[in-house]
């Protein structure tokens, strides 16, 4: 029988099996950042035996840092401490950090592929749950606990089970308004968010890969959103293209060689998955969450569903938002634009296509993040930054921001916010914060109306990301 | 890691499915650069309101109830990645949570750090919920060895899974990270012939 995309990368990363149904997998690339590191850092110094292979860790500050003035000191006491350790860590053991100041800085799901670390094959792992992202580059790439962050510093590999496979097929063209969010919101609402845990996803079907690279780990980022501890998605020449000519990718003969065996990596005709599911494209409208889970979500112009459990009931009082009516019309208090879910060229060029020539409503308050400096430089390069300012978007430096309120970037107690991050909990983005997920096309047709509105209404084609 | 074999208590009974890791502790409160200290925060938004009082109607406010054993609905610890919220459910004394599921991540750093995910039926856990319901002092034993979990003074039991290796771990109080570091060698030898493209 043949293997899944998934098991002919697992298999060639087992150092060992061990006797009760555990795996040794070694890891290729361990990204770190400043807010699950320092205790992983503390275990490796109280052992005394130092790293075992410093040269596969990348750092970069991220969640916690302030979007604004990013050049004076940190003025959170607290984030700055976590900063300062990660640069003193860094410096004591030996390891690169794109960190604030650095042309590299940025969001470490956006950067890792945007450097061109991030290539088909290999196992990457980061105590970040987003770390899922990294899949769309048919990788293996999952999040982790601070406890296996001190593994993968000791010792390079990690003591797993052996995750089932899952396939998801997306068929079809996408209707007028519709992008890769969509598509994931839309899954994972059939799925739940628990319809993946213990799986790992693998996404196929001529709907995904007519998609970009940047739609790819859009899909991917959200996996672990249905409980999935990744996704992936095989590589072909949109992969190799993306990856040719950046900072860190293999050039010359060292490419062609990659290529050739990234070109083996695809799940084989007769290969097994635990799970299918199937969905025809053109099916998924453009979706928007009204709950406080990701999986709480419906296209944008259907009613609220009704459900009797207690915990369904608490997130609709949370939401402030009633059973069997419907979200069209629903003024809207902020729009954040980021996260390592959108924040990356080809959705602020697509929300600059929009807004190009209107101007916000009066009393939304746009953010935009980028996921990174090199996506900033380029939006500044492309004259991005400037069509959105003249809309009246207000343009932060990158960072996590307002997708889990760690620095400054909170929204009000109460207030709607409707974001193209990833998560719609209750307080993620700050104490009573009401969350709304999007795609970032609707979030800048919403931005402009001030409103929930039915955004195939304001679009005349297929959005490209 | 400290050893856990048997556990005796009464429990906390929290009903809310899909509680993710950012209820268990929001994420402005993980700039510590330690381990310690996260209990204070645990479930910090459910605890306390805006102005930093308690919500009495929050059942980890009620004195009447308590006990080392969380008894959470389904889909416990789904979120992000943080092991801060099993440190925080430790810290704040509880070793472990029962309920009908658990999310993987979670899952894996609550083992890690001597804090047991007990995962039963839907059926039995509603038998709990029901039993707290009548009577507070309700008591639950947990027995790893046996991997059995109990209703003291009633017939109610169910036997629970847990893989082989993170048991043993567990009973004996052993990480990952030992084992992994004496198979050093075949690590190194793995490296020998491993192409990263």
């Amino acid at each position: 029988m043949g293997k899944t995309l998934f098991e002919k990368v697992w298999d060639s990363h087992i150092v060992d099996s061990v006797e009760n149904g555990q795996e040794i997998l070694y890891i290729d690339r361990h990204f770190i950042h400043e807010v699950t590191s320092p205790q992983a850092f503390e275990g490796i110094r109280r052992r005394g035996a130092g790293l075992y292979r410093k040269n596969k860790i990348v750092a970069t500050a991220d969640h916690n840092v302030p979007t604004k003035d990013q050049h004076l000191p940190i003025k959170d006491v607290l984030s700055k401490l976590q900063v300062d350790t990660l640069i003193q860590n860094c410096k004591e053991f030996g390891i690169d950090l794109y960190g604030l100041g650095h042309p590299y800085q940025g969001i470490v799901h956006v950067i890792g592929p945007e450097l061109g670390i991030t290539k088909p094959g290999m196992t990457i792992v980061c105590g970040d749950s987003h770390t899922s992202t990294h899949g769309a580059f048919g990788t293996i790439a999952f999040g982790i606990g601070t406890s296996q962050v001190e593994q993968v510093m000791a010792t390079q590999c990690l003591l797993l089970e052996r995750p089932k496979t899952m396939r998801i097929t997306i068929n079809g063209e996408l209707q007028r308004g519709v992008s890769s969010k969509d598509i994931i919101l839309y899954i994972i609402s059939k799925l739940s968010t628990a319809g993946g845990t213990g799986y790992f996803v693998e996404y196929a079907g001529s709907a995904i890969t007519s998609l970009s690279m940047e739609g790819r780990m859009t899909i991917c980022n959200m996996s672990i959103e249905m409980g999935a501890r990744g996704g992936m998605i095989a590589p072909d020449e949109t992969t190799y293209e993306y990856i040719r000519g950046r900072e860190f990718a293999p050039v010359g003969f060292a490419l062609d060689e990659a290529i050739n065996y990234w070109k083996t990596l695809y799940s084989d005709e007769d290969a097994y998955f635990d799970k299918e599911y199937t969905f025809e494209a053109e099916s998924i409208p453009p979706m928007i969450t009204y709950g406080t889970n990701p999986g709480m979500g419906i296209g944008i112009d259907e009613a609220i569903p009704d459900n009797d459990s207690d915990s369904f009931k608490k997130s609709l009082k949370y939401m402030n938002l009633e059973a069997g009516s419907s979200l069209l019309n629903k003024k809207i208090d902020h729009v954040f634009i980021g996260s390592c879910t959108n924040s990356r060229i080809e959705d602020l060029r697509i929300v600059a296509e929009y807004v190009a020539g209107k101007q916000k409503a009066d009393h939304v308050k746009a953010m935009i993040v980028p996921g990174s400096k090199q996506v900033e430089k380029q939006a500044r390069e492309e004259g991005i930054h400037q069509v959105l300012a003249d809309a009246g978007f207000e343009l932060r430096e990158p960072g996590c921001s307002a997708c889990l309120g760690m620095n400054e970037d909170k929204i009000p107690d109460g207030e709607y916010c409707v974001s193209t991050s990833n998560r719609n909990f209750e307080g993620r983005q700050g104490p009573g914060a009401r969350t709304m997920l999007v795609s970032p096309l609707t979030a800048a047709i919403i931005a402009i109306e001030g409103k929930i509105v039915d955004t195939r209404n304001f679009v005349n084609k297929v959005a490209t990301v | 890691m400290e050893k856990f074999k048997t556990l005796t208590s009464t429990v906390i009974p929290l009903a809310n499915e899909d509680i993710d890791t950012d209820q268990i502790i929001p994420a402005r409160f993980l700039k510590s650069t330690t381990r310690e200290g996260f209990g204070k925060n645990l479930f910090r938004d459910w605890r306390y309101d805006s102005q930093g009082d308690l919500k009495e109607d929050f059942i980890l406010n009620n004195p009447s109830y308590s006990g080392s054993i969380l008894v959470a609905g389904k889909n416990f610890g789904c979120g992000s990645s943080r092991e801060h919220a099993a440190w925080a459910l430790y810290d704040f004394g509880f070793r472990a949570i029962v309920s009908s599921y658990f999310a993987d991540i979670f899952k894996g750093n609550a083992l890690n750090n001597g804090l047991l995910p007990v995962q039963i039926s839907d059926g039995f856990l509603e038998t709990i919920f029901e039993l707290v319901k009548q009577d507070k002092n309700t008591t639950l034993k947990i027995e790893l060895i046996d991997q059995q979990i109990s209703i003291q003074g009633t017939k109610h039991t169910e036997k629970f899974n847990i893989n082989a290796y993170k048991k043993t771990c567990l009973l004996n109080g052993y990480d990952d990270i030992d084992y992994l570091i004496s198979k050093k060698s075949q690590i190194e030898q793995f490296e020998q012939t491993h192409k990263e493209f």
